[in-house]
């Protein structure tokens, strides 16, 4: 395959053809936040934090760097007024829902973000869907699926499914950047299978210590 | 599935058998035919379509022409459309909100109607509109409506 | 009827069918328009067919789709002579029969000016209609949408004819692009540019698309000419398909008007019996088919990577992926989509020529624009007039002003994504450029009127409120960013504003529009962005302290 040479600040990078500017950014060591970005999933550009302005042929204009793919002479600012502010400000809004979390409690350090400033939200899922698209594209499970729309959208898991597999998964939990999965889990266990699972362990002899709602194998976090 | 239209929905999913790509066709057949899209019958679609629950799923609560709860009797709308919002909907929604005890989106416990806001039908010369069932009430006023709905049983 | 084997045969059959007409038979239009229908428009037509049958076949009577006047419906009009009745009711019905009979006219029936009482019999004296140039839905009233027969008794599938015969693929290409046809659905992108892209497309496999889901609120012109006069739009895209090689269409349009899919539904299944499509089409040997989708009622799937999902099966989210659907669309094909009016303009172009179609508009807006007039107007309806028409002429010479004896305070076009622009602008040119410029882009062709009453806080919020249930919700920004300006926005409303809550909006609008995903998102804020532009003291008035920095 060609390779394909563009400038990402200031540096000149050569990277594969259909490469994205987001995977040649970290293959020359630069830094790009992201929040929605898994290495094992397809690309979603949900969050849009990874947002960047690209400069071609004197046009500039403002891409997603995780499905922008790179192109021969284009010139990448990572970090821009503008670049800034739209994440600043993506980050205080995300924060309306998840104060605490803390990817975004960093991020909020990086670009100025008052946590504070927008109407707090009763969910805090930041439906970045990673949890949705994992289950889906690397288990094959769909125990947790997108529902409603909008302002309205947030990830459910579903009983008739989750019954089964999540206990023995749990994966997607330390993928969540706001512990929202973890929670959204276990409440839909006390709602629609509540007990179930703890008959379970009785029955299987689990010692009470590794009886533990968090992930035994962590998943590759993002970067 | 008892009070649905078992053998249209039954007919519906059949034909669409083994093809992921119909789902939206398939749902918006059942919707038509049955009014609202039962739980178990989201899941035969899955099933016969060889797509995930989850999926169905979020394409049945994406859509607000998707009911997942029984719908009433008769579908009272009012469109809140730029025009009919204009030319004074909400009046006219605080009407039927007021005559039916409904908010938009509910059903009431006799199962008689089913009241909710719409976009735009595209007859907005004669808003702000009252729909039921399909039928259009052009110009309406808040004092027209009780003379509308008193006409559905 | 059996298929139409060759261009002559069709030729012959629609002299036939002329030959069969006499133009001086008295005919009755009814209007069964969106707007006519609502008020029972199908019971007048149902007098006309009992009452004209005991006539012993003396006087034809035609259900037709939208006439335009959507104000005073049921319309009717009488041929010869394009005698104009307006709000009829079943009861009139023996009369106008009685009066076309002998030749006369019921005066009572007929237009009266609301201000000095002279009345207008004919459709081209009507001042509603007088001022329109009317290439694209003046044959609405000619054609039951049913009868293919009426399309080709006003000369309908003459441009396929002269497309297949006498021109190349890259011909007609040529000419669309000489014709600077934009494209009618809200950007005003060329659409001979975008047809090229995909005609040159390495792909064999191929689509066309009619986007026919006209969400933007306040806009029913694409519903009227699709219900109307289905055909138009169908053999706009039987030629488009031609030019770029497609072979295959699709017509993507509304779930939520009956009437709409049973005339959709029968055309294609008439244009099918009769040869225009399917196989080896008029002898040409070219081979096209078209199907017939429906959103399931939802703003953004008209956005068109999320159409194109949608007609794939797949949820109706926008495609992330920085490739045009011209190249990469309906299953990675390369896709080329246009709105109903942007196809309805297709044959007059290859029929009349680019020049001819280059002579009518301004400078840089050819053609005509199909205009849906409503809000606080006196005469709403869907107009059609040349671009770079005055707003002015619009609003009141064929409009007839604000509704009420009010004053005009704001022109709004474009629907929830596009722009309100004050009063004082009215003479600006109707041209996608200029109103771009101004901040109100003509969008689908919306236009709203508000009067001295309204409050322009309140309407950004109700516009967002809108687009609130409309979003995806996949993006952050446009998920995110709408509901905080709508909260904003609302508390505004409420007597609730707050030092730095402009700040805020303008934040929030900034980002929603420079980050969103899809063009829901990225134009969302548009209308608060010319409420900004315009009216900002009735923003900074709901802020305690006034201007409401910090």
């Amino acid at each position: 395959m060609s390779e394909i040479v563009l400038k990402i600040d200031d540096k000149e990078v050569k990277v594969a053809a259909g490469t994205t500017v987001l995977q040649a950014a970290q293959q020359a060591g630069i830094y790009i936040p992201t929040l929605c970005h898994h290495e094992k999933l397809e690309a979603f550009g949900g969050c849009r934090l990874c947002i960047v302005e690209v400069e071609s042929r004197g046009w500039t204009s403002y891409v997603v760097s995780c499905l922008y793919p790179v192109a021969k002479d284009i010139i990448v600012r990572t970090r821009s007024e503008k670049v800034d502010k739209i994440r600043k400000v993506l980050v205080e809004e995300l924060m309306a829902h998840a104060p605490d979390a803390p990817e975004l409690v960093k991020l909020a350090e990086v670009y100025g973000a008052d946590r504070n400033r927008f109407e707090r939200k009763e969910s805090f899922c930041v439906v970045c869907g990673l949890c949705v698209r994992y289950c889906d594209e690397v288990k094959h499970l769909n125990a947790v699926g997108f529902i409603d729309n909008g302002a309205e959208r947030e990830i459910s898991f579903i009983p008739e499914v989750a019954k089964d597999v999540c206990w023995e998964c749990q994966e997607c939990f330390a993928l969540c950047p706001t512990s929202y999965a973890q929670a959204a889990y276990l409440l839909t266990e006390a709602l629609a299978f509540p007990g179930q699972r703890k008959a379970a362990v009785r029955a299987a002899k689990v010692p009470v210590a590794t009886q533990r709602i968090i992930p035994i194998k962590p998943v590759a976090a993002t970067t | 599935m008892s009070g649905n239209n078992i053998d249209g929905i039954i007919a519906i999913i059949e034909k669409y058998r083994g093809q992921p790509g119909s789902l939206i066709h398939a749902l918006v057949e059942i919707q038509h035919e049955n009014h609202w899209l039962p739980r178990e019958v989201m899941h035969q679609v899955a099933d016969a379509l060889e797509v995930p629950f989850a999926q169905v799923m979020q394409i049945a609560s994406f859509y607000k022409a998707f009911s997942l709860t029984p719908k009433g009797r008769h579908e009272v709308h009012v469109c809140t459309g730029m025009t009919c919002h204009l030319r004074g909907a909400a009046k006219l929604q605080a009407k039927v909100e007021e005559l039916t005890g409904l908010r938009d989106g509910e059903t009431d416990a006799e199962n008689k109607f089913t009241f909710e806001t719409g976009a735009c039908l595209g007859s907005c010369s004669i808003g702000p509109e009252l729909i039921v069932d399909g039928k259009h009430y052009g110009r309406m006023t808040p004092e027209k409506v009780e003379a509308v709905l008193k006409q559905y049983e | 009827m059996p298929k139409l084997q060759s261009v002559a045969e069709l030729e012959k059959y629609r002299a036939e069918i002329l030959a069969q007409r006499d133009p001086a038979k008295p005919c009755i239009a009814v209007c069964a328009g969106a707007a006519c229908d609502g008020m029972d428009s199908a019971a007048v037509a149902a007098a006309f067919v009992t009452e004209a049958g005991k006539l012993g076949g003396k006087i034809e009577v035609r259900t037709t789709g939208c006439h335009g006047y959507c104000e005073k419906g049921p319309n009717v009009v009488v041929t010869p002579g394009d005698i104009c009745y307006f709000e009829v009711q079943p009861a009139d019905v023996p009369e106008i029969l009685a009066a076309t009979l002998k030749g006369e006219v019921v005066e009572r029936l007929v237009y009266k000016d609301p201000n000095t009482g002279a009345k207008a019999v004919h459709m081209h004296e009507v001042p509603f209609y007088k001022h329109q140039t009317r290439l694209l839905i003046g044959d609405n009233p000619k054609i039951d949408p049913m009868r293919i027969d009426d399309y080709l008794a006003v000369g309908g599938y003459a441009a396929l004819v002269k497309a297949l015969t006498e021109m190349k693929p890259d011909q007609v290409l040529d000419e669309v692009k000489k014709a600077n046809l934009r494209g009618r659905g809200g950007g005003g992108f060329p659409a001979g540019s975008k047809w090229e892209t995909t005609k040159n497309a390495p792909e064999k496999t191929k689509y066309v698309i009619v986007n026919g889901h006209e969400g933007e609120s306040a806009a029913f012109m694409d519903r009227a000419m699709l219900t109307g006069n289905p055909h138009k739009i169908l053999e706009g895209l039987i030629i488009g398909a031609y030019a770029i090689g497609a072979q295959k269409g699709f017509m993507y349009t509304r779930h939520d008007m009956p009437l709409l899919e049973k005339h959709v539904r029968n055309a294609l299944a008439q244009a099918k019996e009769y040869g225009l499509l399917g196989q080896n089409i008029l002898g040409s040997g070219f081979d096209f088919e078209c199907e017939l989708h429906f959103d399931v009622g939802i703003f953004v799937s008209g956005e068109s990577s999320a159409l194109m999902r949608s007609i794939e099966g797949n949820p109706p989210e926008p495609r992330p992926k920085y490739i045009r659907t011209s190249v990469s669309g309906i299953w990675d094909k390369p896709s080329n989509l246009n709105n109903v009016e942007t196809w309805a303009n297709v044959p007059q172009i290859i029929t009349k020529g680019a020049e001819w179609f280059t002579s009518i508009g301004s400078e840089k807006s050819k053609g005509t624009k199909l205009i849906s007039l409503s809000g606080n107007v006196v005469n709403s309806g869907i107009v059609e007039v040349p671009m770079g028409t005055p707003l002015r002429t619009l609003v009141f010479d064929i409009g007839g002003g604000v509704r009420d004896g009010k004053t005009l305070k704001a022109i709004h076009f474009g629907g929830a994504m596009g722009g309100s622009i004050p009063a004082d602008l009215i003479d600006a040119p109707l041209d996608f450029d200029g109103m771009s410029k101004l901040g109100a882009p003509i969008g689908a062709g919306g236009l709203l009127l508000m009067d001295e009453d309204t409050d322009m806080v309140e309407i950004a919020r109700y516009l967002l409120d809108f687009l609130v249930n409309e979003s995806c919700g996949k993006c952050a920004p446009c998920r995110e960013g709408m509901p905080q300006m709508l909260h904003i926005l609302t508390n505004m409303t409420q007597g609730k504003g707050k030092p730095g809550d402009l700040e805020r909006l303008e934040d929030l609008a900034e980002v929603t529009g420079a980050a969103s995903l899809c063009a829901l998102g990225k134009t969302s804020p548009d209308p608060l962005k010319s409420m900004f532009r315009y009216f900002k003291p009735e923003y900074e008035a709901r802020i305690p302290g006034g201007s409401g920095d910090k």
